[in-house]
């Protein structure tokens, strides 16, 4: 039981918990909450994987744009934060021995998996894996075209926005 | 095991002498590590709260006299224990929480906040031998701590159970929200002109040329987006004492407003030390002088750190005396002038910066320079003459919509 | 793990205890006598009329919205600066046609009226 092993099982039990939370949470603010929680477990994890650059890009658009987004539209659409009726529907052990069943099998599958034992490459002492990612986003044989299809992505994105929000229709 | 190692080298020199320490008494590796860290980070917190005090007490004497008048001066010398008398005050206050508020993010709120900010001080380089860690990725970590602050701030805000401080939070969020677009773009010039994000890298790259003269408009919009940023004055429609009355932390008394207002102040001061250390040569730039074997003593690290702190504190002071000068700009005004304006213009900025840094990178250094230098001039001169036609257009439809009228 | 990230994490932690401590200290220390009117929501000492629920205006959403796809762009191009020195001109022109085609995006939200605060 390395000190690695023991932050990652803590690290886990966090996301899990947290994920719990946001769908058992009566106050939608508290699951927006603890949404932003399992998030940052998330960034732990790449911090862990010795993806540093990710873990601070969960933090900067995760958290601090989708999180925030969330509690915006949750602020600004319901009149009662509450979640009112009952949580569970009556054929609720339906969904659980669904839930349960799927859970074995991704378990089975990925426990017979040949890799499943191994462990990660170290990255070599000298490779500037920031850089890496860097030229191959730009390189041409590389991922240049999803890079650039990426902002086509993006602004398909704005004009649905615009659309939706029902700036586009002339009025 | 000498004075001069230590004056040289302090935070190894300490480290090597504990980790000798710690191996005598039987002490595995993997532990001396975390107690090192540990000691470090305590040092670094507590040297930043022992700042912090001392920032209150700047920040009162600054505004008194950009007000024309004395400021504290009964507590102590010249007011020096004003602050402490501050948090006595704050610490024995009743901590009254509203009624139907929500405990445990009214209670969460403050602590995330003051977090948020002393988690910069981890990565703030205060001189080459002494700062926390050299993060590989330093520029987009603060823009991630700044994340934390937003969300703290709406957290308080929503928790108060008052719609005015609900109101408050929203539009300082929307605010922080839209400058962090000119900050993050702003923040990427630095980094292709060092050609690192590690702050000990953009410092180290400085030690020829500032990079505020080599982009003297990225370093304005920087300043402007970092006092959008902090919420301070001309953006700070959260305090504007006529409007909302202390907007989203209205309903925060004793040590928990406390945090709120001491987190504001060191995070102003945090972000002096980055625009000192990726305009100003940080604790180093001075142009090449320290090469000289007269000047030698520039690299001590105390002296840096004295430099780093210096520069910092002209930053803050800045930040302070463009929010004791300026009226307050209305949020409709605000948001314009950031979606309007500055996005563009820092895009315009950082398309320039990129192209000339690969078409002037064959000239010698006062070539590559000026070059740099000159390409933001003319882009500045260029803004302000679209912005003066844009003016006239206004004026001129304004007259003829008068004229029209009375006729 | 990389030692770095182990600084951060016992640097965030450090972060929590040390506001937690002076908190801790002062709800020991302080008064605890609360009555209800000093419990009321403030409202620049009038009372309160309704609850403490408004419609705010949706346009708070519009520009977290515009904010959001903004900042994915500012970082794709993170890795996109630093890879700027060793690679040829082409790659600036790359990245440019990358923020053309958002600044078209964002043009294009202006002339809609997205930016407007009405």
């Amino acid at each position: 039981m390395t000190a690695d092993k023991i932050i990652f099982l803590l690290i886990g039990v966090l996301i899990l918990v947290s994920a719990l939370m946001v769908v058992t949470t009566r106050k939608l603010i508290h699951a927006a909450l603890w949404l932003v929680a399992a998030l940052f477990g998330v960034a732990v994890l790449y911090a862990i994987l010795q993806a540093g650059f990710l873990a601070v890009v969960q933090v900067v658009v995760y958290i601090g744009a989708i999180a925030i987004l969330f509690i915006f539209a949750v602020m600004l659409t319901r009149r009662d934060m509450r979640d009112q009726g009952p949580q569970t529907r009556s054929n609720w052990w339906i969904a659980a021995l669904l839930g349960l069943l799927i859970l074995a099998g991704l378990v089975f599958l990925i426990i017979n998996q040949p890799d499943v034992e191994r462990t990660a490459a170290v990255i070599p002492a000298g490779v500037d894996t920031l850089r890496n990612l860097g030229t191959a986003l730009v390189s041409p044989d590389a991922y240049v075209l999803p890079f650039e299809v990426a902002s086509v992505l993006l602004l398909a994105a704005l004009v649905g926005a615009v659309y939706i929000a029902g700036f586009g229709k002339k009025s | 095991m000498t004075l001069a190692g230590f004056l040289n080298d302090p935070i190894n020199f300490v480290a090597q002498w504990l980790t000798g320490l710690l191996t005598g008494w039987g002490f595995s590796n993997g532990l001396i590590t975390v107690i090192l860290y540990f000691i470090g980070i305590l040092v670094l917190v507590v040297f930043a709260m022992l700042l912090d005090i001392g920032l209150v007490w700047v920040e009162r004497k600054v505004v008194a006299r950009f007000q024309d008048r004395l400021g504290p001066n009964r507590i102590g010398p010249f007011g020096l224990i004003q602050p402490i008398a501050d948090i006595i005050k704050l610490v024995i206050k009743e901590d009254i929480t509203p009624a139907g508020a929500d405990k445990v993010v009214f209670n969460i709120a403050p602590v995330l906040a003051a977090m948020s900010v002393i988690s910069l001080w981890a990565i703030l380089p205060l001189s080459s031998k002494i700062f926390g860690v050299d993060l590989n990725v330093a520029v987009l970590y603060l823009v991630a701590a700044g994340a934390l602050g937003t969300l703290s701030i709406i957290m308080g805000g929503w928790a108060s159970n008052n719609k005015y401080a609900l109101l408050g939070a929203f539009r300082m969020v929307a605010n922080m929200v839209s400058y962090e677009i000119p900050m993050v773009v702003t923040l990427l010039i630095p980094v292709i002109l060092a050609d690192t994000m590690s702050v000990q890298g953009i410092t180290q790259a400085q030690s020829g040329m500032w990079f505020a003269i080599l982009s003297p408009l990225a370093f304005v919009i920087f300043f402007i987006s970092a006092i959008a940023e902090l919420g301070r004055s001309p953006f700070d429609l959260v305090e504007a004492e006529s409007e909302l009355t202390a907007g989203f932390n209205v309903e925060y008394s004793g040590m928990k407003f406390g945090w709120f207002y001491a987190s504001e102040l060191l995070h102003a001061f945090t972000f002096g030390g980055f625009m000192a250390v990726l305009f100003f040569g940080g604790y180093g730039g001075f142009f090449g002088l320290e090469k000289l074997s007269a000047f030698h003593w520039l690299t001590n690290p105390f002296i840096q750190a004295a430099v780093f702190i210096a520069k910092a504190m002209f930053g803050y002071w800045a930040i302070m005396w463009v929010k004791y000068s300026m009226p307050r700009i209305r949020i409709d005004h605000m948001l314009a002038f950031n979606w309007k304006f500055l996005v563009p213009l820092s895009l315009v900025v950082l398309v320039n910066t990129a192209i000339l840094n690969k078409l002037l990178a064959g000239l010698p250094a006062w070539g590559y320079t000026l070059g740099m230098f000159l390409s933001n001039v003319i882009i500045g001169v260029v803004t302000i003459e679209i912005l003066r036609a844009y003016g006239r257009k206004q004026r001129k439809s304004e007259q003829t919509l008068a004229q029209a009228m009375r006729n | 793990m990389q030692n770095e990230w182990l600084y951060i994490g016992l640097f965030l932690v450090v972060g929590i205890i040390v506001p937690v401590v002076p908190l801790a200290f002062a709800a020991l220390i302080s008064p605890k006598k609360p009555n209800p009117i000093k419990q009321a929501t403030y409202e620049c000492g009038i009372e309160t009329v309704g609850d403490s629920w408004v419609q705010f205006k949706a346009q708070y959403y519009v520009f977290a919205l515009v904010f959001l796809v903004f900042d994915v762009e500012t970082v794709f191009l993170f890795p996109w600066a630093l890879s700027l020195k060793q690679l040829p001109l082409f790659v600036v022109l790359e990245g440019i046609l990358f923020i053309g085609i958002l600044v078209a995006g964002l043009v294009y939200t202006w002339r809609k009226g997205m930016l407007e605060w009405v």
